[in-house]
């Protein structure tokens, strides 16, 4: 019945804590994830830092895909999918009974692979995240949030004569951009990316990786990719998953040059992966 | 010897050339050099030659053989027996010579048709005979031309892929000419039907009462043929059938898809299949014996005045029919769905339902659309349950409780029992039945356009 006043309850504690000095945002303790008999993931625990990039790099298959779907729960939407341990977010467990994961999914956006616009209007596809939240009615509000999300997205100025169109006919980069703004149009702690620039061009991953830099003043931004330039020129943290476990995470530059576990250093250095 | 027999040698014979010219080209490649082609496709060549040509010669043979040994045979009748006939009693001089040929004698045959039928007999077996000697010959020609072309070089794969292209045309030209064959006959009719009737009375005339009589001194009405009453039955047991399955289909299309896990897919899906399969006479019974009396006698116990062949009895049915048709449709449109876009929504904090709603369903509409209307088409040209369990008398009425009748059930009467097939009354059949054609065509081509157009949006 009041499922949604206690949980605005646990957030509201939630977001004191962190006020109160917490530093990590995101903080996983032994987690385990088993798709059906097979077990993906082993004893994962991660303190993720607010305001930062972490980046998830490891071989295909590592496991590190799956643990960012841990982290906004669309593990939930695959039937055999079970997760055990514990997953808090400013405090508060994610898996807990009483937390709606659709509400959970509204603070922790994602933006996957490949960009998957609706094959709506540009306008509609960034206010469709509002609309459903009840965040704000057609109109000025709504034309605002438009504006400040494409803006953020550093798409406004590209498609700001163009809203009505499709979000379809964009460009591979724009609509992965137009993918982040629609995350961001929901205002979300978190945004997840898994591989977010893997289907771009070279100057579309600039640019994805640009905003991403500029992202980090407003949310914490947890990545995947399986590209070490990409990793170190965007992270300020970063992880080295293998085989479903986590080897090593720390500053970005120290795993890079001077990794304390030798597989951490054979997968960058290219000697597997 | 029968075109059976002789078709059964054209294959034994392509069989052989197969293996022969396979045989020829293993040795070919005993020789050790490469070859363009492998031996199979050498003996494919062989094969084709030999018995393709033949099998054509027999099916040609066999349609042109009666007609050309006809027109002789009529050419040699004296003239007292040809002159001033017309042709629909030369047909019967012509079954006449053939059953006295057959040893079928009748009274005492003019003496000219008696020739006559032993000419024919003779013609027969001459005919037959040549017919056995060509065929043979030509496949024999076929293969020995084939056998003297294989050589190391010889391109026998692109030889092959070749006479397959034009094996695929001839098909798809036949399929096409079949369907043209029939507009024209359905074209023919109704132009006589018009010339009876004016376009204008039919296609806006408010009265159906097609009785004309059938002698010149019967007691009957003139008969009227204003096929709106008709059409409107048509129209009104669709929409009652659509009603039924368009939200049964529908919904169960989605809980299929977004809702239901492997096991219950695995046994729902056949089961909605099954109602796919039942003959559409299945669905007659159930509307006349069970349906209909229920209708009946719920309406009566509500003191309602219920027809005994409701259209609702008969549109429920039919909508029941068409509940696997839509579903399988919708099923498919939403299952093209990329997963990506639900991921999209759901990565969004979008419910379940507001991610079908919002998401699915206007990404799936066109092909769901096209389902839909091709449902509509199978509704409007939908025979067997209407003649079973809709009504035979023509009533504008929008009452679901009142009998109504449709375009094929009125065709259906119109044509059976004793009747002219040159009066107004059977051949109004073919009135209707071209406007039926006309509009199921028009919804067909607008449903597969649309059907086109959402394909290509995902692939």
């Amino acid at each position: 019945m009041n499922k949604t006043a206690e949980e605005a309850g646990t957030l509201a504690k939630a977001a004191a804590s962190v006020q109160a000095g917490h530093e990590s945002k995101i903080a996983a303790t032994n987690v385990s994830v088993f798709y059906g008999e097979k077990q993906a993931l082993f004893d994962v625990s991660i303190d993720i830092p607010a305001r930062q990039v972490m980046a998830f790099i490891g071989p295909s298959g590592c496991g590190k895909s799956t643990f960012l779907r841990c982290i906004n729960r669309m593990n939930d939407t695959i039937d055999i999918c079970r997760v055990t341990g514990t997953i808090e977010i400013d405090g508060a467990d994610i898996y807990d009974p009483k937390i709606d994961p659709v509400l959970l999914r509204a603070r922790v956006g994602m933006v996957f692979q490949k960009p998957n616009p609706f094959p709506k209007s540009i306008y509609d596809n960034i206010a469709y995240g509002p609309r459903i939240h009840g965040v704000a009615k057609n109109g000025s509000a709504m034309d605002e949030i438009v504006e400040t999300s494409l803006s953020r997205a550093g798409l406004w100025k590209e498609v700001k004569d163009r809203l009505n169109e499709p979000g379809t006919g964009l460009s591979g980069g724009q609509q992965q951009r137009l993918c982040i703004a629609r995350a961001i149009a929901v205002n979300p702690d978190v945004i997840l990316m898994d591989e977010p620039c893997s289907a771009l061009d070279p100057i579309a991953t600039a640019k994805v990786e640009e905003l991403i830099d500029e992202l980090r003043q407003h949310y914490t931004i947890v990545i995947v990719t399986h590209s070490m330039q990409q990793a170190a020129r965007v992270s300020q943290k970063a992880a080295f998953f293998h085989l479903g476990n986590l080897i090593e995470v720390d500053e970005t530059e120290k795993v890079f040059t001077n990794p304390t576990d030798k597989r951490t250093q054979d997968y960058i250095t290219g000697r597997f992966g | 010897m029968s075109a059976t027999t002789l078709l059964a040698i054209v294959l034994i014979l392509a069989l052989a050339g197969y293996l022969w010219g396979r045989a020829n080209a293993g040795a070919i490649k005993q020789t050790g050099k490469a070859m363009h082609s492998v031996p199979a496709y050498h003996g494919y060549f062989v094969a084709l030659a030999c018995g393709l040509p033949a099998f054509l010669l027999v099916l040609v043979w066999l349609a042109a053989q009666s007609t050309v040994i006809d027109a002789i045979i009529v050419a040699d009748l004296p003239s007292y027996i040809t002159d001033g006939v017309e042709a629909s009693r030369m047909s019967l001089i012509l079954s006449e010579i053939k059953s006295i040929a057959a040893g079928r004698i009748f009274g005492t045959p003019d003496q000219a048709l008696l020739d006559a039928a032993e000419r024919y007999s003779a013609l027969q077996d001459i005919a037959s005979l040549a017919m056995v000697v060509s065929t043979l010959a030509i496949a024999i020609a076929g293969m020995v031309y084939a056998r003297s072309r294989l050589s190391l070089e010889f391109r026998a794969r692109n030889r092959v892929d070749g006479i397959l292209r034009w094996l695929l045309i001839v098909c798809s030209i036949l399929a096409i000419m079949t369907t043209l064959g029939i507009i024209l006959s359905l074209v023919i009719e109704s132009f006589a039907f018009f010339s009876r009737v004016p376009v204008f009375d039919f296609l806006f005339g408010m009265t159906w009462s097609p009785q004309t009589p059938i002698r010149a001194d019967q007691v009957a009405a003139a008969g009227a043929f204003g096929a709106v009453p008709v059409f409107w039955g048509t129209i009104f047991i669709s929409a009652i059938a659509m009603f039924v399955a368009l939200p049964t289909g529908l919904f169960s299309a989605i809980y299929l898809v977004e809702y239901s896990n492997k096991r219950i897919r695995s046994v729902v899906k056949p089961l909605l299949e099954i109602l796919a399969g039942i003959p559409t006479i299945v669905y007659g019974f159930f509307a006349i014996l069970t349906v209909a009396p229920f209708i009946r006698e719920f309406g009566t116990s509500l003191g309602l005045d219920v027809a005994s062949n409701s259209a609702l009895a008969a549109g429920g049915v039919m909508g029941i029919m068409l509940i696997p048709f839509i579903s399988s449709f919708a099923d498919d449109a939403i299952s093209a769905v990329p997963q990506s876009l639900r991921d999209g929504a759901y990565a969004l904090g979008a419910t379940r339902a507001e991610t079908i709603r919002q998401v699915l369903l206007p990404a799936a509409l066109p092909g769901i659309v096209g389902g839909v209307l091709l449902a509509v088409s199978r509704a409007i040209g939908e025979t067997m349950i209407v003649v079973m369990a809709a009504g035979l008398t023509a009533t504008l009425t929008a009452n679901p409780l009142e009998g109504v009748t449709t375009v094929t059930v009125q065709i259906v009467t119109l044509l059976i029992g004793d009747t002219e097939f040159d009066s107004p009354k059977t051949l109004a059949a073919f009135g209707l039945g071209l406007v039926l054609f006309i509009s199921t065509l028009a919804l067909n081509i607008v449903a597969l356009q649309v059907v086109k157009r959402y394909r290509e949006r995902y692939e």
